[in-house]
């Protein structure tokens, strides 16, 4: 019944979109939509066998998801679209595998807690290894081999959440009597992260991963005084970091004032100009952007992106700044039915580990869940404005390999908790 | 552990809730201030998708701005192409990504895109934007007579100055013509060449017509003679005896200051002076009625404040007297303004042709001044009328019976007076000539003021040309409007 529902929102998010854009792009756009339907089935089918008691509402948004991010990095560069589209075939397959190894029981997981709490810190170093790292715009979060890339810290993500579900699990009675003892390994493990994160400049990064950290403490201890200790720690070491660090500055002085009257002194030209035009350029063009699509959005594939001479006007926009591309063509109106279905995919995940029935998978799904909400929060919020920007992807939509990659692990590591708990209420 | 996890639950939505107000904030409510933000590159690259309302001349079917359609990188965009070139440059203005917009392109920008609050086309720009279709402007069909642009033009070919032409009693401006001008369709592109001129003034971005500052000399005693009749101080035939000076603190100033006339004429009466433009006539009767009464009138006639018009405000300037470049309203007018010199067009006074062509056409409209405009009629991209501007009164600056006695005097001028060269045979042609001199030797402004047919006039016209060596309103200005005028009446 529900693959009724997946194939009307899936054809609902292509449909409308190709018939807009038909005047400019020919019958590819239709192969693109087919390719993505097969595929979609494809993973539904795997669902049903492997995990038949799961949430019958994560894979289909997820689809949702990824279709509307795929249709708009298809109305921005059909190049990348293809790409992409390789990358949600790896990541489709990798979701398959997963369910497919972990179906009887994913808890085995928590036997290796502290391997997937070492990988992740490895994962996040990999980049700083000078053969395969590579530094994009600022920030040293990619490897290479060969013209692949990809950025570990995506996938570090997923098995630090693990990695502290499990030890969480284990320890949350002693943790939450705060004996020193106890909080060791968790400490270390996370002040590396912490660690290899500032070194990377990965500022959203960082950002993300603290969060994830409280929320998770929070629901092993149930102690808010550990939140509270946590967050006054953050903002004791954010200020910190902002004093040392002119690039933490520069990020600072671009939320508070991206707009100048006076021409202010450029480091980019090395010139005085003003700031909208310099450092927070890309901010002020993606806030117009977003300006521009108003209540209704100028439809999709009406919006306008480059100059008249076809330069485009907000570097980074499918991957950082999709939503500024998404908000400008679909309005307000779009942006917020958006918004909703991740929403949607936040209240489900949360019900899933609400229905958990053991400590690590309520940590899991809930980690993985509020991670997955935080994202969005921090990516979205920052081109809004509401903190500083940091450079993050938007869970499904953004461009990128690696993230659509740990997405799909993510809805893996959901629907696998939640067919259990289905399952174990059944019974 | 269920509690904790519907906290953090509800901190999640929280945080995605707040995404929502965010979005909101930009799209429904700063929208509108970025939009108007100089470097919103999106707003003025999304303006070229849209087809931008044509521009029409009077007749309907002289095309003066259209779109040619150019497809980069996917988009669609529309620039603009003015068939016309430097024809109505000045009034019809640019539309540009470089130097964004002047002219009715810009005043009128909102009808042109489809952007303005008419609830027809509001309803009808949704809709192509639901539809996915371009939007399309409303098309602008002016009140300028494309034969009678082409020929003030002409005429003022080789020189600098404006011809200001209007329908006296509706205020349709019938000619707005300057020289010298550009071509639009170069300001995109080669700006430099655009702006490059052979005449010697220069400034060919200028709107002479209503930002053009000049000395109005004689012009300026239709003002004068307006104030002296209206207040019933004076009659056409009060008596004057002219020395061929008069005395202003003492000092002589003498006629000579006015080329236009011979030096002494003795004993004449107001109609006289105002027929051979006699300065010691207008000098006593500024001294009689004091500086504050002519600024008065001047002021009802529309001095001291931007001459209404549809341009953007920035190209249009007010007449008044000047002080150091800044328009000069004084206090104590009877103290701080030589009511002489006033009176007879010189002390501080600059004045556009627009504010000269309003007088006569007030004159001529029985003393009432109807607001000049631009614009007959907005359609909307189906023909349909969007709007037509209806004839508006300004004001009654002066009564009935000055305007006729005004008419008849100014009837003089070109029957047997200083403007002898504006007559047109069989029309009854009424005007006033004017001549200032610049402060460089021999080298004159020279004005011509007038409307025909003086019973029933259907057209009221004012002519400035600068720098005239030895050159006289009635020899230089005065042939020009009496082609223009004949033009139209024929």
């Amino acid at each position: 019944m529900f693959l009724i529902v997946v194939g009307a929102l899936t054809a609902v998010g292509f449909a409308s979109v190709y018939i807009a854009r038909q005047d400019v792009i020919s019958t590819a756009s239709l192969t693109y939509a087919g390719f993505f339907f097969a595929l979609y089935l494809a993973a539904h089918l795997v669902a049903r066998y492997t995990v038949p008691f799961a949430d019958p509402y994560l894979l289909p948004i997820a689809g949702l998801l990824t279709a509307i991010g795929l249709t708009e990095i298809y109305r921005l560069n059909p190049d990348d679209a293809f790409k992409q589209g390789i990358w949600i075939v790896a990541a489709v397959a990798l979701f398959a595998l997963a369910l497919l190894l972990l179906r009887y029981d994913y808890r085995r997981l928590e036997t290796y807690k502290y391997l997937f709490g070492l990988t992740a810190i490895a994962l996040l170093l990999l980049p700083i290894l000078p053969v395969l790292g590579l530094t994009v715009n600022g920030a040293r979060l990619w490897v290479h081999v060969g013209s692949l890339r990809f950025q570990p810290g995506e996938l570090a993500k997923i098995m630090l959440i693990i990695f502290l579900a499990g030890y969480m699990r284990e320890k949350r009675e002693v943790l939450a009597q705060g004996r020193p003892k106890d909080w060791g390994p968790l400490l270390v493990i996370w002040v590396l992260a912490m660690l290899v994160l500032l070194e990377t400049r990965d500022l959203g990064g960082g950002l993300l991963y603290f969060g994830i950290f409280l929320a998770m403490l929070y629901v092993a201890t149930g102690r808010i005084a550990y939140v509270a200790a946590g967050a006054g720690l953050f903002i004791i070491g954010s200020i910190g970091v902002w004093r040392i660090t002119p690039h933490v500055q520069e990020r600072v002085t671009i939320w508070i004032h991206p707009w100048t009257q006076h021409k202010v002194f450029c480091p980019l030209s090395g010139r005085m100009e003003l700031r909208q035009d310099c450092q927070s350029f890309q901010l002020v063009k993606s806030l117009y952007s977003i300006a521009h699509g108003e209540y209704a959005g100028t439809g999709l594939g009406k919006g306008t992106f480059t100059t008249l001479d076809g330069h485009p006007i907000i570097p980074s926009l499918n991957t950082d700044f999709i939503y500024s591309a998404l908000a400008q063509e679909l309005g307000l109106i779009g942006a917020a039915a958006l918004l909703l279905v991740y929403m949607i995919f936040v209240l489900r995940g949360m019900r899933i580990a609400l229905l958990a029935q053991d400590g690590f998978s309520k940590l899991l799904a809930a980690g993985l869940t509020f991670g997955f909400a935080l994202q969005t929060f921090i990516i979205v919020g920052g081109i809004l404005r509401l903190i500083p920007l940091t450079g993050i992807t938007l869970p499904f939509v953004s461009y990128g390999g690696s993230s659509v990659v740990a997405n799909f692990l993510l809805l893996a590591g959901l629907l696998l908790v939640s067919n259990r708990a289905n399952r174990e209420m059944l019974r | 552990m269920n509690r904790q996890v519907s906290h953090i639950g509800v901190a999640a939505l929280v945080l995605l809730a707040a995404l929502i107000v965010g979005t909101t904030y930009w799209q429904a409510w700063a929208n509108a201030g970025l939009a108007d933000r100089q470097d919103n590159e999106i707003r003025l690259v999304a303006q070229f998708s849209i087809k931008r309302g044509k521009i029409y001349a009077a007749d309907g079917r002289t095309l003066l701005a259209t779109n040619v359609k150019k497809k980069i990188g996917g988009q669609t965009l529309y620039f603009r192409r003015y068939p016309t070139g430097p024809l109505f440059a000045d009034v019809v203005g640019y539309s540009t990504q470089s130097r964004n917009r002047t002219g009715l392109e810009r005043s009128y920008n909102d009808f042109l895109t489809g952007s303005n609050a008419n609830l027809d086309t509001v309803f009808r720009s949704t809709l192509d934007k639901l539809r996915g279709a371009t939007v399309t402007g409303n098309d602008l069909v002016l009140t300028i007579r494309p034969g009678l642009q082409a020929l003030s033009r002409r005429l003022l070919q080789g020189k600098c100055g404006a011809v200001v032409a209007m329908e006296p009693s509706t205020g349709r401006v019938l000619a707005m013509a300057t020289n010298p001008t550009y071509n639009p369709n170069l300001i995109e592109r080669h700006f430099a060449q655009a702006t490059r001129t052979t005449e010697p003034c220069g400034a060919p971005l200028l709107n002479r017509a209503t930002a053009g500052k000049y000395q109005p000399g004689s012009t300026f005693k239709m003002v004068t003679a307006s104030a002296a009749l209206d207040t019933g101080r004076f009659t056409p035939s009060s008596p004057f005896y002219d020395p061929g000076y008069c005395l202003e603190y003492g000092k002589q100033v003498r006629n000579a200051g006015n080329p236009e006339a011979p030096e002494t004429f003795g004993s004449v009466d107001l109609s006289t002076g105002f027929e051979h433009s006699i300065n010691s006539v207008f000098c006593n009767v500024g001294k009689t009625l004091g500086a504050a009464t002519v600024l008065r009138y001047a002021e009802r006639y529309g001095f001291y404040s931007l001459p209404p018009l549809e341009t953007p405000e920035n190209e249009r300037v007010a007449s008044g007297l000047y002080d150091h470049g800044v328009l000069f309203s004084p206090k104590h007018p009877d103290t701080q303004v030589d009511p002489g010199r006033l009176a007879f067009g010189q002390e501080r006074l600059q004045v556009t042709p627009l504010q000269m062509a309003m007088i006569a056409a007030t004159i001529a409209n029985h003393g009432i001044t109807m607001r000049p405009h631009l614009i007959e009629r907005i359609l909307s991209p189906g023909g349909k009328t969007v709007t037509h501007s209806k004839p508006e009164r300004l004001g009654r600056p002066i009564k009935r019976q000055t305007a006729d006695e005004l008419t008849r005097m100014m009837e003089l001028v070109v029957e047997g007076g200083t403007g002898t060269a504006a007559q047109i045979p069989g029309i009854r042609v009424a005007g006033k000539t004017g001549t200032a001199e610049t402060g460089r030797a021999n080298i004159n402004t020279t004005w011509f003021a007038a409307f025909a047919p003086a019973d029933a006039p259907k057209i009221a016209i004012a002519v400035v040309v600068e720098n005239q060596a030895g050159g006289f309103g009635g020899t230089i200005a005065a042939p020009i409007a009496k082609q223009v005028m004949e033009a139209l009446l024929r």
